[in-house]
């Protein structure tokens, strides 16, 4: 008895400080996986959430009826494949070129400047976007192809323009995280490998080749598979501010997310809504299960879990 | 073989230079069309070199933009105490399950744990915010959902807390009697200043950044707009500001410089992160290390 109050007093001062943390994830984590249940209801907001009557698999019968299913399933996957190797290819480059500079002040630049795009807020990529893309007024029409004697171009009602341009403001944006990490990977590679290198007068090439490469190469993995984890996901600023929610550009714009909050947030139809909801989130886990088990499989250390 | 290196060299300033340029460049287009004058702005189009500068936007703000100021506040309310809350939670959880022999912890980890692998999306999520603890229309829609915690920064902090800081410390305190309260304050918070220090980055600069609450929690009252909320109204609705500021000011003809105004509030929001950013991009960088390849 003695023994219990003892170890009572000695752990529940611990399970305390866990508490406020829990009741939150219950409540901003927890309920809203529970609320899934109302992508198989007929869901009605006097009703709420769990008061509402089941309707089986109907709500994923008519999205997927819906040419929009494929168009959403097919831009979000194939715009993360693309971030994927672009991002992790020019990281990559970026960071060996970082590395290789002497001058200790250019390189705090360049560090600094490829990481402030991401800290920005997509609204305000948003605009830095439209101050160039700007059919009327902006940088690209008015100082560039108007100047050269080009047709102007109205960019925010030509989707066919949209892949190159999102996947250009993503890089932009996010190249800085990768490349930090890449660049922190190759200042760990012990020194003396490049120095006997340049003693057997390796070319600058074959050292990149045969000793950078392969030491940052369980980085490029782990990084990699987690980003698969993550495919059915995507920045919903990126898709919803950058192209200023323009209907036009949907064709190569409309991703899961913003197909979510759009059938939610201005159709009212909810139930598509959380069928797309419930659709991304089950792929979702599946898809970090098996990412996750392969890199566990590969490395370790390196595994979430 | 000096040569092909200096090559080399040269070939790695130019491509840095160039993407240097590249990111450095937007942002000055963004300051030169706060400063540009409104007429000369549509006229002439965003310019890296305008006919004519003008402070106007800049001194219609300071003068009579309640909405603007308003919405500044609330920026800085709001990532203030929401920073404060998020390190609160973070470092007691973070700590709880750093303590070796605490029973139940590796159930309380995965607790934690699990809401980084699924999650229910933002359909019920939204509706469990809205109909069941409505926070729709109040301060707490910008302050509680999704970023008062996050499942990652507790485990970054978790592992710094066991593995940056040494056990002997804490068998130390256990030893003179200190309860887990005062090792807390007095050993976790000191030693663990530095992750905590990064984490606070990351949580602050969440909520100066986040825009989404807004969009989907914040209707009818307007005057909880952010600073990104009244950037992504005025982007539906260019004449937003102009109908919001008629209440406040008197002769509703006033001419607001509309194109310069946004750009001024798009750099008034940038603002803050420039001053810090010196300091913080050695945290942040830092975190993202940890984080980017699991501490």
């Amino acid at each position: 008895m003695k023994i219990n109050t003892q170890k009572l007093g000695r752990y529940l001062p611990l399970y305390l400080m866990f508490l406020p943390g829990a009741l939150y994830l219950v409540i901003n984590n927890y309920l809203p996986m529970s609320g899934l249940v109302v992508a198989f209801k007929d869901y009605t907001v006097r009703e709420g959430l769990f008061g509402s009557p089941w309707n089986g698999l109907k709500n994923f019968e008519f999205l997927f009826r819906t040419p929009d299913a494929w168009v959403i399933t097919r831009n979000t996957i194939l715009y993360n494949l693309a971030f994927i190797v672009v991002n992790n290819l020019l990281g990559i480059i970026f960071a060996i070129f970082i590395c290789d500079l002497a001058n200790k002040r250019l390189k705090k630049v360049y560090q600094s400047a490829i990481l402030f795009p991401y800290l920005m807020s997509t609204v305000i990529v948003g605009y830095i976007v439209f101050a160039f893309l700007s059919p009327s007024s902006g940088m690209i029409n008015n100082g560039i192809l108007k100047p050269l004697g080009f047709n102007e171009v109205n960019w925010y009602f030509e989707a066919g323009y949209w892949w190159v341009i999102i996947v250009f403001v993503n890089t932009w944006k996010g190249i800085g995280y990768g490349c930090l990490i890449y660049v922190s990977s190759i200042n760990g590679i012990d020194p003396e490998h490049y120095e006997a290198a340049d003693l057997d007068g390796a070319s600058k090439w074959r050292q990149i080749r045969h000793i950078t490469l392969p030491s940052v190469t369980p980085t490029i993995i782990t990084l990699v598979l987690l980003a698969i984890g993550k495919v059915f996901y995507s920045d919903f600023g990126l898709f919803y501010q950058v192209p200023r929610d323009s209907g036009v550009l949907y064709s190569t714009t409309n991703v899961i997310d913003t197909y979510v909050y759009r059938g939610l947030m201005k159709q009212g139809n909810i139930g598509m809504s959380a069928a797309a909801g419930f659709y991304q989130s089950v792929c979702g886990f599946v898809l970090v299960l098996t990412a996750n088990f392969i890199v566990s499989k590969i490395n370790k250390e390196n595994a979430l879990f | 073989m000096k040569k092909r290196s200096r090559l080399f060299n040269t070939l790695a300033n130019t491509v840095m230079m160039t993407w240097t340029l590249l990111i450095v460049l937007p942002f000055l287009l963004i300051f030169l069309s706060s400063i540009t004058d409104e007429t000369t702005l549509v006229v002439q189009g965003y310019s890296y070199f305008p006919q004519k500068l003008s402070l106007d936007s800049y001194k219609y703000i300071l003068r009579s933009s309640n909405t603007i100021v308003k919405a500044y506040g609330v920026s800085i309310f709001v990532t203030g105490i929401g920073t404060a809350i998020n390190l609160l939670l973070s470092t007691l959880m973070a700590y709880s399950l750093s303590v070796k022999d605490l029973p139940g912890k590796q159930v309380m980890s995965f607790f934690v744990f699990f809401t980084m692998l699924f999650n229910g999306g933002i359909v019920p999520s939204y509706l469990i915010w809205t109909y069941i603890f409505n926070i729709k229309d109040t301060v707490w829609a910008q302050l509680l959902p999704n970023l008062l915690m996050s499942a990652w920064n507790i485990m970054l902090m978790r592992t710094y807390f066991t593995t940056s800081i040494p056990d002997g410390i804490y068998e130390a305190a256990e030893l003179d009697g200190a309860s887990r309260l005062t090792i807390f304050l007095k050993v976790v918070l000191p030693l663990g200043k530095p992750i905590i220090v990064t984490m606070g980055t990351f949580a602050g600069l969440a909520y100066w950044n986040d825009w989404t609450n807004g969009l989907y929690f914040i209707v009818k009252r307007t005057d909880l707009y952010n600073i990104q909320n009244l950037l992504n109204q005025m982007v539906s609705n260019i004449q937003y500001l102009v109908k919001a500021e008629s209440s406040y000011v008197s002769g509703a003809a006033v001419s607001i410089p509309s194109t310069a105004i946004q750009m001024t509030i798009a750099f008034i929001a940038i603002l803050p992160i420039m001053l810090i950013f010196p300091m913080f991009q050695k945290y942040y960088a830092k975190g993202i290390t940890l984080g980017g390849i699991k501490g």
